[in-house]
């Protein structure tokens, strides 16, 4: 089973989180064209081995989180909140705990 | 005593000893034939309790296995074969048991494929051999033995498909074949009544997981445990010990027994958690272990509550593998003829059960292990020959004769081993020699390390021609293999390994392993050329090492295809006994060695494991939760027949006495419909989604989320909204309610509540980062009712007073807030029904009140309760669609809503919906229908085609039908291609083929009821004479569990053991190991802070609360008067226990700041405790509550069945649990079942 | 070469069983074919002897990195059906319920299509419209269908879970007489034996590293761990990993995502269920039992990208849960093995036989769950493409364009998320 390391809770069970498949596609502005949204919405890299994507900590603090994952081995390397703000604050709120 | 039983039948003996018992009246005698006195203390033969056999009454001691019962009482055939039906008994002492697979128990309880040799007995354990008929002896199936030569690997592909008996061609004569194959095959017979047993998942955490409690799992786990680290030792056995408990040579110089003893107590007093019985069946990622725990097999008479196994899901930073070896048997004639056995087996039945399984023993060996046994067996008075295949070993051991170069060759005997024909292995191959009297072959073909388990893991083992075994592989993850799993043979060296891999976890030197070397002869198969011999493999699937051969000649040479066409390795034992030989037989039919064959990968599970176990508490009622609304009670006391809707279950008819009995849902639906359009009804609708959107940017955030404006809504009004997925299709619809500047009431569909929930916060964390608003589900602080009909206005004016409910103050999409009781409400004049209608919510708690108070005044003005059933009809005859019709294969334009779809801005999907084939005018797209003739009647699911015959799609279908009371007929929506446009007035067929129904239909608009919207505006006054009830003064608040707020003389928490008497005002905490209980109600607030604000709404709590230090991530505060301030998440917060004035300062948070809103009757919230407080919650929480990782003062939310609950540790033993309201009383019920079975 | 039949069985079985042929050659690949087909698995089998058969192209070569039948051919829960709804798949998957009628006849092997029907449960008012509309677009499509009732389903298999205490109620079902289930491996065989004997080189062990382009960007051959491999036409059929050789070949990213997809078989047991039983809404679950007496069953996704050929625990207990809401008697019944499949997991939830941007490059993927059932189809309409540059009527909205031009084929509704369908 995946032991997902939330940046907020710590390490849990993949059992509490919803997947949200591949982080590093680019959504492009509302406005823009058809074959952008499309490329966007259907086209996947679909990696064989490091994947960079989107969990959310459903049955926890319900954070959308990035995590690197392997696809193959199901190594996880990394994991950081998906808003960089939020990110900002856990290194804040850690630090103080460190001081 | 030798001589006594020189050429003994055992089953003959046993026969007759069993009748002589039958005589005596079924009371079993302690005369057991093969029992001698034992010196282990693994059997307590000072009692004797008792078993029965095929019917037989037997005697046993404590500490048996059905299979070492079996073989003290001289039962020696304990089943049939499962391809050829030939006579097996027990094979091994082990799980790798190919033979003695037997049926214990009866009715309900009856378990089929019980491997006899890990059986653990108890008095009155009752087992039947299986795969014979009549009888074990007088077998019909053993025809199939004769046939054997047509019925080799892979025979069924090759026939019965061709010309049939009955002439007919394709699939048929396969399938008449295949009801007799079907009956021949399978092995025991379940039971086709419901498991009566109860199951369990549980949870738990270690530093080391220790598989196996040999000297090598021992020795790690005690090394572990005494420098600190929380150790678990799982052993599959009921006795720990492993190898030892078998054990005649010292270990460390020490007896076995003593050394195992002193070793155990030293666990002990480590504090290892110690769990026998217990099956390590898989390893996953993450380092995540699967185990099962047999609980109550082992018990005569189970307490019927109490659990029977138990699977547990653990994690360990490392996990040591002391999984031991496996002994192979040899291949060669009649190898599988009871009797015949393993060495290591024979040896351990003798030890460790003193069962001797033949007094005239020949012991045939490549390694040293057999000759081990042969001393053991001659030591016990047995006449011993020793076969040793290697022609120079060691002196014979004491009493045994010994003949070198030797390997048997094909067992004599019928249903038991009488003798063996013995080879000698010469330069030109095996040569048949002699022949030798025998009741006993106890073979020894070399010894196959355990690595199931890490080749779960993905790792290859590697071959060892010195062992001639494989050896587990490499591994980075922290997995350490110690003992016999790595090919240690000797004592000493296998304990000072489970040593060394503790010492490489705690980073220490590891000590040298001293091992003589021994030789391993290789010996898979003994044939000689020009004698058919039947050599099995795999006996429990019946390979022969014919199949072997076939299949190479056929070319399935691979290892998968090896295995796939013989079945090889795919019996119970997964290949534990045949695999090696099988691989070494190709590796020599096609030249090569046998690394290069290649090895089968073993999978979860180890051995196999209860379903019911794997299903645990999930199970009948509480197979998901059900979410229920506050009403659910009084509707159900209303007389309510509900139905499912996702999990929640919602009031579907209120069926009315009429003098003809009761009506029946279409009656009950079509009375409830009238009634509304006529006076009032009122409709629980608190399962629809619900929605806080707050904060400075929340007007722009609806406004790309939707496709129509809401830039411009203004305060105190509603509007309808629609919104799409980014593929450009229809996702969901709702409302949207402004309760302030920056503070939004939205609402979702009931099936849509969670994905637009997650959709919401996907857009807002990932893509729109600089857009400050806060997204909160509120459904569960929020109890629905909608109310509606031409007295809708007249039922809320009696019952809200302080609202003024006059059109110019309060118009149709208007919204307002106000009290009912003193109860907050929340009112918006909108319809779903087309009908003079509000919605009004209220706090959870006061939910069934505030359904009684509407009730009240709706009653004497001749309203009705509806259900989703008459919302379905109201909503059907106004054209309003739902998931039926936005079923996500839909667009908007589709679903009739095309002018709702902005053309001056961008908006999610707004890219994507334009594609050519989603604007193609032939699409499927809304109309309404009605039966051309309107007597006429049809259904959802039905398909709109043209007259006529026809074949394919037709031209559309019926998503939605409902009888309507307005119009008298029955009507339906549909998606039709063209839509209204091009079909109204038009004749066209719904033809429903697998209902046996044709209707014509006539195609008109979808809006087919008051077109003009002229009932969202009458005014009708309360007729003369009625008296409307006073509105209530105060709504009494029940809690989710059913408690009714405040208690008499209310203590801080109040519990109870059983559901029913829910007024019982004590706590019974008493001392129990674990209780819960539910607390009162206090006030709960949330704040979230934009980022970098989170420093001033952090004062402002503190402030309020009376705190001094802002908790940490996962931490809770404590402020004056208990008030508790819990970090949630990086930037939410929750306030529990504010009083009145000092929540303003938290609900007036300014917006540039962060955003806060109330909770309170959102969550049911639970008090734990008891010393085993910790391991109740982890019966269900996959949370460390461990004390340095969930100390006193943290907070955490997790998933328990489903539902996101949250938990903090107010003390070393006491913990509070906040359960989502609606699910609060399923979670209960399975906490309190959880905590009864703990005591 | 041989045929196999009773008669022979018996003539082998009284000479010892010695004269066995193999059931395929083991070749050396050639320089160059007219067409190869890279991936061997079902489809890839089925497309070399339909390409053979049908076609007359025989200069054929079948390439496989493992051992035939290694990917998710030989790691399925073998039903067979062709209960679709959406236009695009009701013909496709009919066609293939034709062929699987008589293909033991045609390949001369045993593939065990035992047509026992398949019963699929629903629980609500809106499940029972549902599988109406289902059935009744079946009907009309010459496909067989009936709507059960409670009690009819209770009459065929009375051990299911009928009580009041059950969480969701069986209210009927749908069901496929026709449906059933066949023996994965040998349809895997049986293909190979057959195209063998065509003259089809079925060449294992030999994974494709590269493609090779002419100067116009067409593909017009392989690399491979033996060597170059040239070839007219390339078929690729690799389902599990067409995003990783889509994009080898130069044709770019798919819009398929990989994800593995437990399965899971109990010990042997006498007879216990003779019908497929299935149902959907909440939770996913699907179980029959095997001539050998096991119990085979599965359900939802591991739900996040994966290349691993293994599951995790929570969705092992997710699937033993529906177990027991359905069948409780099967409490004591024991798991004996569970293993994963790499799913080609589209964006609709339906395949795609099409050709690809690259000339000469033909795609045959994003098979989802359905790739066992359609294994006939496949490499009939697959061969069809192939041989003829057009789609095979039966096959021809399964095409690859579809997602942009919106004509996606959504049984489920589910949109454009790959693991949810």
């Amino acid at each position: 089973m995946l032991r997902i390391p939330c940046p907020y809770c710590g390490v849990r069970d993949q059992s509490e989180f919803d997947y949200g498949g591949d982080a590093t596609v680019n959504y492009p502005a509302l406005d823009a064209s058809e074959q952008e949204w499309f490329e966007a919405v259907y086209l996947r890299d679909d990696p064989k081995g490091p994947h960079t994507e989107l969990w959310r900590h459903a049955r926890g603090c319900r954070m959308w989180i990035i995590v690197e994952r392997n696809t193959v081995t199901h190594e996880i390397t990394g994991a950081r909140p998906a808003n960089p703000a939020h990110a900002e604050v856990l290194k804040r709120d850690f630090e103080l705990e460190t001081t | 005593m030798a001589n006594a039983t020189l050429d003994l039948d055992f089953d003959k003996a046993a026969a007759k000893s069993i009748s002589r018992r039958d005589n005596a009246a079924g009371s079993p005698t302690s005369k057991q034939p093969g029992r001698i006195a034992t010196k282990t203390a693994a059997i307590d033969q000072s009692q004797t309790i008792s078993f029965t056999w095929e019917g037989d009454k037997l005697a046993a001691h404590p500490g048996d296995t059905l299979a070492s019962a079996l073989l003290a009482n001289g039962v020696r055939l304990t089943s049939r074969s499962f391809k050829y039906h030939r006579p097996r008994g027990v094979m091994s002492a082990g799980v790798e048991e190919g033979g003695a697979i037997v049926t214990v128990g009866e009715g309900a309880r009856k378990t089929p494929n019980t491997n006899a040799a890990t059986c653990e007995m108890f008095d009155g354990l009752v087992a039947h051999g299986q795969n014979a008929w009549p009888s074990l002896r007088h077998d019909i199936g053993s025809v199939n033995n004769f046939a054997s030569p047509f019925f080799g690997a892979g025979f069924y592909y090759k026939t019965f498909f061709s010309v049939s008996p009955f002439g007919s061609k394709g699939t048929k004569q396969w399938m008449w074949y295949e009801t007799l194959i079907r009956k021949a095959a399978g092995m025991g017979r379940m039971s086709r009544e419901p498991d009566p047993d109860h199951y369990e998942t549980a949870h738990a955490f270690c530093d080391v997981l220790v598989v196996g409690s040999g000297p090598a799992g021992l020795e790690a786990a005690r090394v572990a445990a005494e420098a600190g680290l929380d150790v678990i030792l799982a052993e599959q056995d009921f006795a720990l010990g492993g190898g030892l408990l078998s054990e005649t040579r010292s270990i460390e110089g020490a007896a076995a027994a003593g050394w195992r003893s002193a070793k155990l107590a030293a666990l002990t007093a480590a504090g290892v958690r110690i769990m026998d019985r217990t099956t390590v069946f898989g390893l996953y990622d993450g380092g995540v272990a699967g185990l099962v725990q047999r609980v109550s097999d082992h018990i005569s008479a189970p307490d019927p509550d109490s659990i029977r196994q138990r699977v547990w899901t653990v994690r360990s930073e490392h996990t040591v593998l002391a999984t031991g070896a496996v002994e192979r048997t040899i291949a060669f004639g009649d190898n599988d003829r009871p009797g015949v056995m393993t060495a290591g087996a024979a040896r351990t039945y003798l030890n460790r059960f003193g069962v001797m399984a033949g007094r005239k023993v020949v012991v045939a060996t490549t390694n040293d292990s057999g000759r081990v046994a042969a001393a053991d067996f001659a030591a016990a008075g047995a006449e011993v020959t020793l076969l040793d295949a290697r022609e120079s070993v060691g002196a014979a051991p004491d009493g045994v004769a010994q003949r070198l170069g030797f390997a048997p060759l094909r067992s004599l005997g019928g249903f038991g081993v009488k003798g063996v024909e013995i080879a000698r292995d010469t330069a030109t191959g095996w040569r048949r020699e002699d022949e030798l009297d025998c009741d006993l072959l106890a073979v020894s073909g070399g010894w196959s390390p355990v690595v199931n388990l890490l080749s779960h893991r993905g790792v290859k083992p590697v071959w060892s021609d010195e062992h001639a075994a494989f050896l587990p592989g490499e591994t980075a993850e922290p997995i350490h293999c110690a003992g016999a799993a790595t090919g240690l043979m000797d004592l000493d060296a296998s304990a000072a390994s489970g040593r060394n891999a503790a010492a490489t976890i705690l980073g220490r030197p590891t000590e040298p392993l001293e091992e003589a070397p021994t030789h391993v002869e290789e010996v898979y198969e003994v044939r000689v050329p020009d004698r058919k011999l039947k050599s099995f493999v795999d006996p429990q699937h019946d390979v022969t090492t014919k199949d072997i051969r076939q299949a190479h000649q056929e070319g399935y040479v691979s290892v998968e295809h090896l295995k796939r066409y013989t079945t090889l390795g795919m019996a119970n034992d997964q290949g534990r006994n045949g695999n090696v030989i099988g691989l070494a037989l190709m590796a020599e039919a096609r030249g090569i060695d046998i690394p290069d064959v290649g090895t089968t990968t073993f999978r979860p599970p180890f051995t196999p494991v209860s379903i019911g176990a794997l299903a645990g508490q999930a199970r009948g009622a509480h197979f998901r939760p059900l979410r229920r609304s506050p009403m659910d009670a009084w509707n159900l006391g209303e007389g309510a027949t509900m139905t499912d809707a996702g999990l929640w279950r919602r009031p579907w008819f209120y069926p009315q006495k009429t003098e003809d009995g009761v009506e029946d849902i279409d009656a009950a639906y079509i009375r409830e419909a009238t009634v509304v359009r006529e006076t009032v009804g009122l409709c629980d609708v608190t399962s629809l989604g619900k929605i806080a959107v707050q904060g400075p940017d929340a007007a722009e955030f609806l406004n790309r989320v939707y496709t129509n404006g809401f830039a411009k809504l203004a305060v105190g009004r509603a509007r309808y909204g629609v919104m799409l997925r980014e593929d450009g299709l229809a996702m969901d619809d709702g409302t949207v309610w402004r309760m302030a500047e920056h503070d939004y009431f939205m609402t979702t569909t009931t099936a849509g509540a969670g994905q637009v929930m997650s959709w919401l916060e996907l857009l807002l964390e990932t893509r729109w980062q600089d857009l400050r608003v806060a997204v909160t589900s509120v459904s569960e602080r929020w109890a629905g009712m909608a109310v509606a009909g031409p007295h809708a206005r007249n039922v809320l004016k009696s019952v809200v007073t302080d609202i003024d409910f006059e059109d110019e103050s309060f118009p149709f999409m208007g919204v307002r807030e106000g009290t009912l009781g003193g109860a907050l409400c929340r009112v918006a004049r909108i319809s779903f029904s087309g009908e003079f209608a509000y919605e009004i919510y209220v706090e959870s708690d006061h939910g069934a009140a505030m359904a009684a108070a509407l009730w009240d005044a709706a009653k004497p003005l001749g309203g009705v309760l509806y259900g989703t059933e008459a919302l379905g009809a109201l909503r059907i005859e106004k054209g309003h669609v739902t998931h039926s019709e936005i079923d996500g294969r839909t667009t908007i334009e589709d679903i009739g809503l095309g002018k709702m779809a902005s053309t001056k801005k961008s908006y999610v999907g707004s890219a994507l919906k334009d594609r050519a084939t989603l604007r193609d005018v032939n699409r499927p797209q809304l109309v309404g229908l009605k039966p051309t003739d309107t007597d006429d009647v049809f259904k959802a699911g039905a398909i709109l085609r043209r007259e006529g015959n026809m074949r394919g799609h037709g031209l559309g279908w019926v998503s939605s039908v409902t009888h309507s009371p307005a119009l008298g007929h029955w009507i339906g929506l549909g998606l039709l291609e063209g839509g209204v446009e091009r079909w109204e007035g038009r004749t066209i067929v719904a033809d429903d083929p697998a209902r046996g129904k044709l209707t014509k239909v006539t195609v008109i608009s979808p809006h087919m009821f008051d077109l003009e919207g002229a009932r969202l505006k009458p005014e009708m006054d309360p007729p003369t004479g009625v008296e409307l009830p006073a509105a209530p003064l105060a709504l009494p608040q029940r809690s989710a569990l059913g408690t009714l707020w405040p208690v008499q003389d209310m203590p801080a928490v109040r519990g109870r053991a059983e559901l029913d008497d829910v007024e019982d005002p004590n706590p019974q905490t008493g001392d129990a190991a674990a209780w819960v209980v539910e607390c009162a109600p206090k006030p709960l607030w949330q704040a979230t802070a934009w980022p970098d604000r989170k420093s001033v709404v952090e004062d402002a709590l503190l402030e309020a609360a009376g705190a001094d230090a802002a908790p940490k991530p996962g931490r809770l505060a404590i402020g004056e008067d208990d008030i508790k301030i819990l970090r949630v998440a990086p930037l939410v917060w929750w306030v529990e226990g504010l009083a009145e004035d000092d929540q303003y300062a938290v609900s007036q948070l300014s917006a540039e700041d962060g955003s806060s809103l109330e909770l309170s009757h959102g969550f049911t919230k639970l008090l734990i405790g008891g010393s085993r407080a910790a391991e109740l919650l982890n019966r269900f929480l996959p949370l460390d509550l461990r004390d340095e990782r969930f100390p006193v003062g943290s907070v955490a939310t997790s998933g328990m069945h489903h539902a996101p609950v949250t938990l903090a540790r107010e003390t070393a033993t006491s913990y509070a649990l906040w359960l989502p309201r609606s699910y609060a009383k399923s979670l209960w019920e399975m906490l309190v079942d959880a905590a009864r079975r703990m005591g | 070469m041989g045929r196999y039949s009773a008669w022979e069985i018996i003539k082998q079985g009284l000479t010892g069983n010695k004269g066995w042929e193999r059931a395929w050659r083991d070749p050396e690949p050639k320089a160059r074919y007219d067409a190869i087909v890279v991936g061997g698995g079902g489809h890839g089998l089925a497309t070399a002897y339909y390409l053979a058969k049908e076609h007359g192209i025989r200069n054929v070569a079948v390439l496989e990195k493992g051992w035939l039948g290694g990917g998710n051919a030989g790691r399925n829960t073998t039903i067979v059906r062709s209960n679709y709804m959406i236009p695009g798949n009701t013909e496709f998957y009919e066609f293939s319920l034709k062929i699987w009628e008589n293909l033991s006849q045609d390949l001369n092997y045993n593939v065990m299509m035992s047509q026992r029907g398949q019963i699929v449960l629903f629980h609500s008012p809106a499940g029972r419209d549902a599988a109406a509309r289902r059935l009744n677009i079946m009907r009309l499509n010459g496909i067989d269908g009936e709507l059960l009732d409670r009690e009819q389903v209770m009459k065929m298999v009375p051990h299911l879970d009928y009580s009041e205490n059950a969480r969701f109620h069986i209210l009927g079902a749908a069901y496929q007489p026709r449906a059933g289930t066949a023996r994965h491996d040998a349809v895997n065989w049986g293909f190979a034996r057959a195209a063998d004997q065509l003259g089809v080189d079925i060449i294992q062990n030999c994974e494709v590293t590269g493609f090779l382009h002419d100067a116009t960007g067409a593909a017009i051959g392989v690399q491979t761990t033996r060597g170059e491999i040239r070839a007219g036409k390339i078929g690729v059929a690799v389902a599990g990993h067409s995003n990783r050789v889509a994009q080898m070949a130069g044709v770019g990213r798919l819009p398929i995502e990989a994800h593995a997809l437990q399965a899971f078989v109990s010990e042997a047991v006498k007879p216990h269920l003779d019908y497929v039983i299935a149902f959907g809404g909440i939770g996913h679950f699907y179980i029959s039992q095997s001539d050998k007496g096991g119990m085979v069953y599965g359900g939802d996704l591991d739900m996040y990208n994966n290349y691993a050929q293994r599951g995790m625990l929570p969705v092992v207990h997710d699937v033993h849960e529906c177990v027991m809401q359905v069948m409780p008697s099967l409490g004591r019944a024991r798991l004996l093995r569970s293993w994963g499949g790499i799913m080609d997991m589209s964006m609709d939830g339906s395949p795609i036989i099409d050709k690809s941007p690259v000339e000469g490059l033909y795609l045959n993927c994003g098979w989802c769950y359905g790739g066992f059932k359609a294994t006939p189809a496949s490499g009939f309409c697959f061969a069809h493409l192939i041989a003829k540059d057009e789609p095979h009527p039966a096959g021809a909205g399964l095409r690859l364009d579809r997602f942009r031009h919106g004509a996606m084929i959504d049984e489920k509704g589910a949109g454009a998320t790959a693991w949810h369908h």
